[in-house]
């Protein structure tokens, strides 16, 4: 199994030797071989950028924000704000009041579900998901349509997991409340055509709300042409730190939702009788927010720029199609997903028939491969493809065509383990 | 982090060996007691939502007696070699006996010094999972499954 393919360095958009330099951790060994990060899909790794503006917020400028009548309050305070405008910018928002900051995706979804779901969704009405959705975008509907009584429809998927859109007119009809749909597949990479689904939902007077937590990190989003309503995604899968994540909505249905959690921050005028609600974004953080870690989003933000979204998406096409070619070398290997790299994000999911994925993941990791081998939270989805998960490498800035022939070598390795039938 | 030393490398290749013994991929190859049973006493389902395994244990008990048993499903080769190492060690024993066995079992899992290894017998094999915590769970899956329906059977006296 020895790479006789040679790689060529990437010569292509990101100067990727000199990223790596920005990340402390991929300096580091495991089981004494060098990291290779191919779990990108569940976090990334950050940047010493990011990993120093939390050090110099706490040093230099911690404080609570909105209220304090002194410097570092202020400081915090203007630092926190526009990290907010950095996000709206990130994704064409037209405001930043339109960006709500959650813990994570799955906050962001929970508030649209209770808050704007429990106002529009009833017993009559339609919550219509795909089959390809992480559960943190069906749990929460799934929990809506219980409580009010509503159904949940599915868009069902191709032979190349796609989206069955085939008879979507039968499955969008005038009591269909919500369209939730994830703009890129975690699971097996597929890259789903938003902008005619919002159009369709759109006509129907259907309301959309699209997880990006697997696309905003990898590829330019423009949440104004994409035209939808709610986009949901989280900052530490895009180099920023672990517990920030943000709701973009249209402003109308902010200023129509209700708060999600009630507290301080979130009120404008509070008796004991009552009060009146902050204006929108603040009316749906309640409580001191996660500063520090939204701060440093900020500069996570400021990095992805630096290096241009469009580069990022062409760099991880590049490794993503050297890594299915790779591995459609390899007899036996099945890659999920469309073919064609367009198609699809910087996700490869596949299949050894009779080697589990969790084998792999522990002989590569050995190797000091890192890969996720699961049901990637889509059981369901795993359920369809008649499996109980896939091993999945999901590339990233940092990843080099080097690393995706570690990957292979490391494979081989797996193969041959399991299948030496000697002791 | 400091660099490992080739006795350090040397270690983790046997750490793998030991995880991956051949009497455990003989299991995982070789599956015993895959059948169902056609009317078992009680039968139990079990899942690791970590990992999407999943088991079925039917038990066919008389007097007392673990006579037959079946395990079946989809998982890893520690989850099904497992669970067919499971099937072996307990037919012919008694609940109590099997109650033992799983208390040894578990208590191996967990890293416990004090396991009567003798009462284990081949289930020693199992013991290099224990320097791969994620994987603890794949092998007791089949256990917990079978005590789940050997309390059942007793009305959770078991």
């Amino acid at each position: 199994m020895s790479s006789q393919n040679v790689s060529e360095k990437p010569t292509g958009p990101l100067d990727v030797g000199r990223i790596r330099e920005d990340f402390p951790i991929l300096g580091r060994r495991v089981y004494g071989k060098p990291l290779v990060y191919l779990d990108n899909a569940a976090t990334s790794q950050k940047p010493r950028q990011v990993i120093e503006a939390l050090v110099r917020y706490y040093e230099q400028h911690n404080a609570n924000i909105h209220r304090a009548i002194h410097c570092l309050g202020e400081e915090a305070t203007a630092a926190y704000e526009e990290a907010r405008a950095k996000v709206a910018r990130f994704i064409n928002a037209p405001s930043p009041e339109c960006i709500v900051f959650t813990r994570n995706t799955t906050e962001a979804i929970n508030l649209v579900a209770h808050t704007w779901g429990r106002a529009n969704v009833g017993p009559q009405a339609d919550i219509l998901l795909t089959q390809m959705e992480h559960h943190s975008n069906l749990i929460p509907w799934q929990r809506l349509a219980a409580e009010k009584g509503a159904s949940l429809r599915y868009i069902g998927l191709t032979n190349e997991q796609t989206l069955e859109l085939d008879g979507l007119d039968e499955l969008m009809h005038d009591r269909t409340r919500i369209l939730a749909v994830t703009h890129a597949s975690n699971a097996v990479g597929t890259i789903n055509p938003i902008g005619r689904l919002v159009k369709e939902a759109h006509r129907n007077g259907t309301t959309v709300l699209v997880d990006g937590a697997q696309s905003a990190p990898h590829m330019p989003v423009d949440v104004q042409a994409m035209d939808c309503d709610f986009f949901a995604f989280s900052a530490h899968k895009m180099l920023g730190p672990t517990g920030v994540g943000v709701l973009y909505a249209r402003r109308e249905l902010l200023d129509e939702m209700e708060p999600f959690l009630a507290g301080g921050e979130m009120i404008k005028r509070v008796t004991l009788e009552g009060a009146t609600w902050n204006d929108v974004p603040w009316k749906f953080e309640a409580g001191t927010p996660n500063i520090a870690d939204v701060i440093a989003f900020g500069v996570a933000i400021d990095y992805l720029t630096g290096l241009g979204m469009e580069n990022v998406r062409a760099h991880e096409m590049e490794i993503t199609d050297y890594a299915m070619r790779r591995l459609r070398q390899m007899e036996e290997v099945f890659i999920y997903g469309p073919p064609d790299v367009a198609d699809r994000g910087g996700v490869v999911s596949f299949n050894y028939p009779d080697l589990h994925p969790h084998d792999i993941g522990t002989i590569l990791d050995r190797e000091g491969v890192a890969i996720r081998a699961g049901h990637h939270c889509t059981q369901p989805l795993m359920r369809i493809l008649g499996v109980s998960g896939t091993a999945r490498a999901s590339f990233y800035v940092y990843n080099t065509l080097e690393e995706v022939d570690v990957l292979v070598e490391a494979l081989g390795k797996a193969r041959a383990f399991f299948s030496n039938d000697t002791p | 982090m400091t660099r490992p030393n080739e006795d350090e490398y040397a270690r983790q290749e046997a750490e793998i060996d030991e995880l991956y013994r051949e009497v455990i991929l003989d299991h995982y190859r070789h599956p015993r007691n895959r059948a169902s049973i056609e009317s078992p006493t009680v039968s139990r389902q079990g899942y690791n939502p970590l990992c999407g395994d999943e088991i079925v244990v039917d038990l066919l008990v008389n007097g007392g007696v673990v006579e037959d048993v079946a395990v079946r499903g989809g998982g890893c080769s520690i989850s099904q070699s497992s669970a067919s190492m499971m099937s072996e060690a307990i037919v012919g024993r008694t609940v109590d006996e099997v109650e033992s066995l799983f208390g040894g079992f578990t208590a191996m899992m967990r890293g416990s010094d004090d396991v009567d290894l003798d009462l284990l017998g081949d289930l020693e094999a199992l013991m290099g999972v224990r320097k791969f915590p994620v994987r603890v769970k794949c092998a007791t899956l089949a256990w917990h499954t079978l005590r789940e329906a050997l309390q059942e059977l007793t009305g959770g006296k078991a």
